[in-house]
């Protein structure tokens, strides 16, 4: 048996292989990363609008209080406040404090909560929540029962609206029930993307039908991974298992906001001893003086020859028209503005915040 | 996949074209596929002296840096700028506007080193 074999495979691999995919191994799933072109698709997500597979991702569904049912000590971020049909990003963290996975907690009730994690942290994710959520409450990984769509780009509403006329009331991460292809599934406002998007959660029966309708649309395209990357690069937002993982913390990945010292959560201690003694290291954005990219692994320099850290994640950025990544790198050597060595220390960039790209049609 | 007939190749996938002891060089339309959208290319100095199978470009796509390795001995004597500027000329017309440096040929034996163009199509079949 190959390693080929061991990959898990979304509901729409067929679609993918229809559409001359250029399918990779990611995170434990065989994924597109390419149809037509990486660039192609970016520019396609940034100018109108595209479709990605995402039914690698994983989904829970708990019932019960966020305080009685032990959610609330679970996620880093504050949940009791949250209004029914909205969407709040934040973490899981272990004991030590570290990312365990970043997930989005949607409230679908006022003792109902829809749960959206990484693909290749799922089971580890679904343990975690089993030992700490409270025996009496309900909780239920439904990944394979879900198929994931996202739909993404300035034209989303108006493709996602010529199917679901109501998805026109949702605001900037919130969600509800609609009726797709007379089923009922569920659409939030959220994306990975930088642009104005929304996911579709569906049956896995549902997904492929979904996925084929979308595209009938001539001005709508499928964009894969490799698009992704770069969409989400540039929008500044982190990658589980490259900015994120369990050695490192909200503090290091500049994610503080999405912790809320308020209340009672796992990795509280270790937060507040790390908040209290400064962080080590920090997260920054790099951009290239020219078309050259940081790339994964490669050690950063400071500007006379002294190692300062590493890069988690980097790529051309078509909307900079150079190339950009982002990085941990120590804590004294973080000074926006500052040169930075990259490439066996050839090549020159600068350190920038970890945004490159804003749209503000993303929330309006 | 593309294999221009009267052009000769390199196991990694770089492409001469010979003419009055001028070689053209450039990555072939295999190269270009497997690569991805190029980003960046770093070509060679004029007047640098390059060796045969040694590295003498470096082309980036949105996925990967990739060396270049030149096919034949000798000294750059022209470089193709317009790849500097628009380096996805290199996906849309690998053997023809594509093309990465002109070298004076400092010994033409080498060239018996390389692929004719029906070995490298056997040599693409059969890497699979």
């Amino acid at each position: 048996m190959t390693a080929q074999d061991t990959l898990q495979r979304t509901h729409l691999y067929n679609e993918h292989v229809a559409l001359n995919a250029r399918m990779v191994s990611f995170g434990g799933w065989e994924m597109p990363l390419q149809y037509e072109g990486i660039l192609a698709e970016y520019t396609h997500t940034r100018k109108a609008v595209t479709v990605f597979d995402t039914s690698h991702m994983g989904e829970f569904v708990i019932e019960g209080g966020c305080l009685e049912s032990g959610l609330d000590r679970i996620v880093s971020m504050r949940i009791a406040d949250m209004p029914l049909q909205s969407c709040r990003y934040g973490m899981m963290l272990n004991e030590e404090g570290g990312v365990m996975d970043d997930l989005i907690v949607f409230r679908e009730d006022a003792e109902k909560w829809f749960i959206v994690v990484n693909g290749a942290t799922t089971p580890k994710d679904a343990r975690h929540f089993r030992g700490h959520l409270k025996q009496s409450h309900v909780f239920k990984d439904i990944s394979s029962e879900i198929g994931k769509i996202d739909v993404q780009g300035p034209r989303s509403r108006e493709i996602l609206a010529a199917l679901v006329p109501e998805i026109k009331k949702l605001s900037y991460y919130t969600f509800d029930r609609f009726n797709l292809l007379g089923e009922t599934v569920r659409i939030s406002r959220t994306g990975y993307t930088g642009e104005l998007g929304y996911e579709i959660y569906s049956s896995a029966d549902t997904v492929i039908p979904i996925w084929r309708e979308l595209l009938k649309n001539a001005g709508v395209k499928p964009a894969g991974l490799g698009a992704r990357d770069i969409l989400r690069l540039e929008a500044g937002y982190s990658l589980y298992g490259h900015e994120l993982d369990e050695s490192i913390t909200p503090l290091e990945a500049g994610l503080q906001r999405f912790v809320d010292l308020t209340k009672d959560f796992i990795g509280k201690g270790a937060f507040l001893k790390q908040q209290k003694e400064g962080a080590q290291k920090t997260l920054v954005g790099i951009i290239s003086h020219d078309r050259r990219s940081p790339r994964q692994n490669q050690k950063l320099y400071g500007e006379t020859g002294e190692e300062i850290g590493h890069v988690t994640s980097g790529t051309f950025s078509p909307f900079c028209q150079r190339g950009i990544g982002v990085g941990f790198v120590q804590k004294n050597h973080s000074q926006h503005g500052q040169k930075v060595l990259f490439g066996e220390g050839r090549h020159q960039g600068v350190m920038t915040g970890k945004t490159f790209y804003k749209n503000d049609s993303l929330k309006n | 996949m593309e294999v221009v007939d009267y052009y000769l190749y390199t196991k990694e996938h770089e492409w001469v074209s010979i003419e009055n002891n001028v070689a053209t060089v450039g990555v072939t339309d295999y190269a270009q596929e497997a690569l991805g959208d190029i980003t960046f290319v770093e070509l060679p100095a004029v007047d640098a002296e390059v060796e045969q199978f040694e590295e003498f470009a470096t082309l980036e796509s949105v996925k990967a840096a990739s060396d270049i390795f030149s096919p034949i001995s000798g000294k750059v004597i022209e470089v193709n700028t317009l790849l500097e500027s628009e380096p996805g000329i290199l996906n849309k017309s690998p053997y023809e506007r594509g093309w990465i440096a002109k070298i004076e040929i400092s010994d033409s034996d080498e060239a018996s080193n390389l692929m004719t163009a029906e070995e490298y199509r056997k040599f693409l079949e059969s890497a699979g």
